[in-house]
């Protein structure tokens, strides 16, 4: 998996709210095609018009945000369904750090698991960040994600384990894999408590 | 000792390490899987060559890319029988047991779960896809998982979650005439938002709540995730034990008494403290119905369109200000894994029971299971539907996501059972209002939104 311990990239204002999974990918986008394909498809269908045309009002088509790898959004993003294809799509997009006053609580999971980095701030904090991302002499926003801040000055705030996984690459199945004994021990236990359990 | 919730009870005998910073691992007791989130998480397992380390706590079933159309065998798509035949393949080489089209068994994961006896109180279940928060109504610890997850669990028999916070949602009180569970859930979701359940794990309680049969409680606990929730349960009681006992993969015999006798441990503690209460006064409840693009945006049947969202409106087509009832719809769609159950097609059929639907309105009824579609043929409310001019369809999730075709047209409106409401869901376009069966099925002989009270 990606690392990621210091992006200095183009940061795009999303400001709306409870951006759902269905927006973010179509569920017959979700049905087999390649993960690094699946950016054309992000957004699409905000950021195309019924023709297959782009749609020049989506932020991500204007010049100065395509290719953007920060998504400053609004409350709730990623809200909606599990399919981790949303996160997928992102990432074949580009997108590497999203900041929110708050997530889905599945899509936020599986940002950790693919390398994307997803910030919650208080939604005023939020709010400045995107305007400053808006504003007509915007420079690239820095996140660092050792030192917890974005352009050196906005703390945020990260679970130890996530912060890890993400700065070192870290891949959750080898890791509970090299737990088995732990495992082994739990089910022989639970067995004898729980024997309606195991089939 | 310390009064313990519903839910510390169950994540705490399941604790396997603890990792650190509220983060934990978990057993995972029983998994389901389906045709969609499924074969990802599989090729994922083949590319690493890891084994399913647990077949026999995983079953399987085919919902999201099955055609519902009468009579249909498979996807209705080239690629929707790839998926189907990857799916078959892959589980049999693992040893997962799969319930396959045309079977008993068969249909909408969330529907089956329950209805195989494989969901059980007490237990961790966890299913790729959102709304596994449903078998938290047989008082079981559920919640929806990505791919990454589904593979960590196939591989593992684990997972690894941050603990989350507690909240009590006490239902009071008695609804009044056509008030349903759906009704009930859709107004919590109206007065906390769709982020109101961030960050925790619901229990539902109160009076309202003990008065609902297992069907109505896995209505409630459905739409948690609608909440913001991805965990929503309810303690299990008499109800939860004599709906569960013969099931098909319920302990039988002594493991019966004996997970009796554990279950009924499981309720929350007198004095068990929640991070946050709410609580609905059920006795002031009309039928729900959503007007926007958010299960957040609803309203009661008797209520007007609010200005807060002018571009949900726009979407919606609707006028601020202007009565939610008699508004013209084009379709109807009874299903889902919140409302394709028995009593809620018996439901639905009270108020279709001869009438017709209105001319210009294209009505579906998919139930949830092959077992219920044979279970309300035999009662024949399939008669019923028909000869109103629905059209009764093969299992499967159908309009409620638009995978396999059945689709909303654009700009249609579309009552529909289901759970979400947003943008595009049911198709391009499609306009969606979220209602009870009952509250469906009068739109679709009123050829417009209105209150089934009226019926
Ligand atoms: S019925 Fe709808 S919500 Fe339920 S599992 Fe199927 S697609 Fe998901």
């Amino acid at each position: 998996m990606n690392k990621f311990q210091t992006l200095t990239a183009v940061a795009a204002p999303f400001p709306k709210k409870n951006v759902d999974t269905d927006l973010i990918i179509r569920i017959e986008r979700c049905t087999g095609m390649p993960r690094e394909e699946l950016g054309r498809y992000a957004f699409e269908m905000a950021r195309y018009l019924p023709g297959g045309a782009e749609n020049p009002e989506f932020v991500l088509n204007q010049p100065r945000y395509r290719g953007a790898q920060i998504l400053v959004c609004g409350e709730f993003f990623g809200t909606g369904s599990s399919r981790e294809v949303a996160v997928w799509a992102l990432a074949s997009l580009g997108v590497r750090c999203l900041i929110a006053p708050s997530f889905g609580q599945i899509f936020f999971n599986n940002c950790f698991q693919n390398g994307l980095l997803p910030i919650t701030l208080p939604a005023p904090t939020v709010a400045s960040l995107a305007q400053r991302a808006a504003a007509p002499d915007a420079g690239p926003f820095t996140v660092d994600l050792a030192a917890q801040t974005i352009n050196g000055s906005v703390h945020f705030e990260i679970a130890p384990r996530g912060k890890k996984m993400l700065l070192e690459g870290l891949d959750e199945i080898a890791l509970t894999l090299a737990m088995e004994p732990k495992i082994a021990a739990f089910q022989a236990a639970d067995r004898q408590r729980r024997p309606w359990i195991y089939p | 000792m310390t009064a313990k919730t519903l839910f510390d009870k169950i994540w705490d005998q399941h604790l396997v390490e603890d990792l650190g910073d509220g983060v934990q691992l978990l057993h995972v007791d029983r998994h389901l899987m389906h045709e969609l989130s499924g074969p990802r998480g599989q090729l994922e397992m083949a590319q690493r060559s890891l084994k399913t380390r647990n077949p026999e706590l995983t079953i399987g079933s085919m919902d999201h890319v099955v055609s519902t159309a009468p009579g249909a065998k498979g996807g209705n798509a080239p690629w929707a029988d790839q998926m189907i035949e990857s799916f078959r393949s892959e589980s049999r080489k693992a040893g997962v047991k799969i319930y396959d089209i045309g079977q008993d068994g068969q249909g909408i994961v969330h529907v089956v779960g329950p209805e195989l006896g494989f969901t059980l109180p007490g237990a961790t279940l966890l299913c790729g896809d959102s709304h596994t928060c449903t078998h938290g109504a047989l008082g079981a610890l559920a919640w929806g998982i990505g791919t990454s997850e589904l593979t960590h669990v196939l591989a593992t028999q684990t997972i690894v979650q941050q603990r989350p916070k507690t909240m009590r949602v006490r239902f009071d009180g008695q609804p009044g005439r056509a008030i349903t569970a759906k009704d009930m859930i859709l107004a919590l979701i109206g007065k906390i938002g769709t982020a109101g359940g961030v960050g925790y794990a619901v229990e539902y309680a109160g009076e309202a709540i003990r008065a609902l049969e297992m069907e109505g409680r896995l209505t409630v606990c459905n739409l948690s995730i609608e909440l913001g929730a991805k965990i929503g349960m309810i303690a299990p009681d008499e109800k939860t034990y004599a709906y569960l006992n013969g099931r098909c993969h319920a302990p039988k015999g002594a493991l019966w008494d004996q997970a009796l006798a554990h279950w009924r441990t499981l309720a929350s503690d007198a004095g068990a403290q929640f991070d946050l209460e709410h609580s609905i006064d059920c006795t002031l409840l009309a039928p729900q119905i959503t007007w926007g693009t958010s299960p957040e945006d609803v309203i009661g049947i008797d209520g007007t369109i609010p200005g807060n969202k002018p571009e949900a409106l726009a979407y919606m087509g609707l006028a601020a200000g202007t009565p939610i009832a008699g508004t013209k719809v084009d379709r109807v769609f009874i299903g889902s894994c919140t409302n394709s159950r028995l009593p809620d097609l018996r439901a639905a059929a009270q108020i279709v029971r001869g009438r017709k639907v209105a001319q210009h309105v294209k009505a579906w009824v998919v139930p949830g299971s092959w077992r219920i579609k044979q279970d309300a043929e035999a009662e024949g409310l399939h008669q019923v539907f028909l000869e109103a001019g629905f059209e009764w369809r093969e299992a499967g999730c159908s309009m409620c996501v638009g995978l396999n075709g059945d689709l909303v047209e654009p700009q249609a409106r579309c009552v529909s059972t289901s759970n979400r409401n947003f943008v595009g869901r049911q198709g391009p376009q499609a306009r969606t209002h979220l209602a009870s069966p009952a509250m469906a099925a009068a739109a679709a002989i009123a050829g417009e939104i209105t209150d089934v009270r009226n019926f």
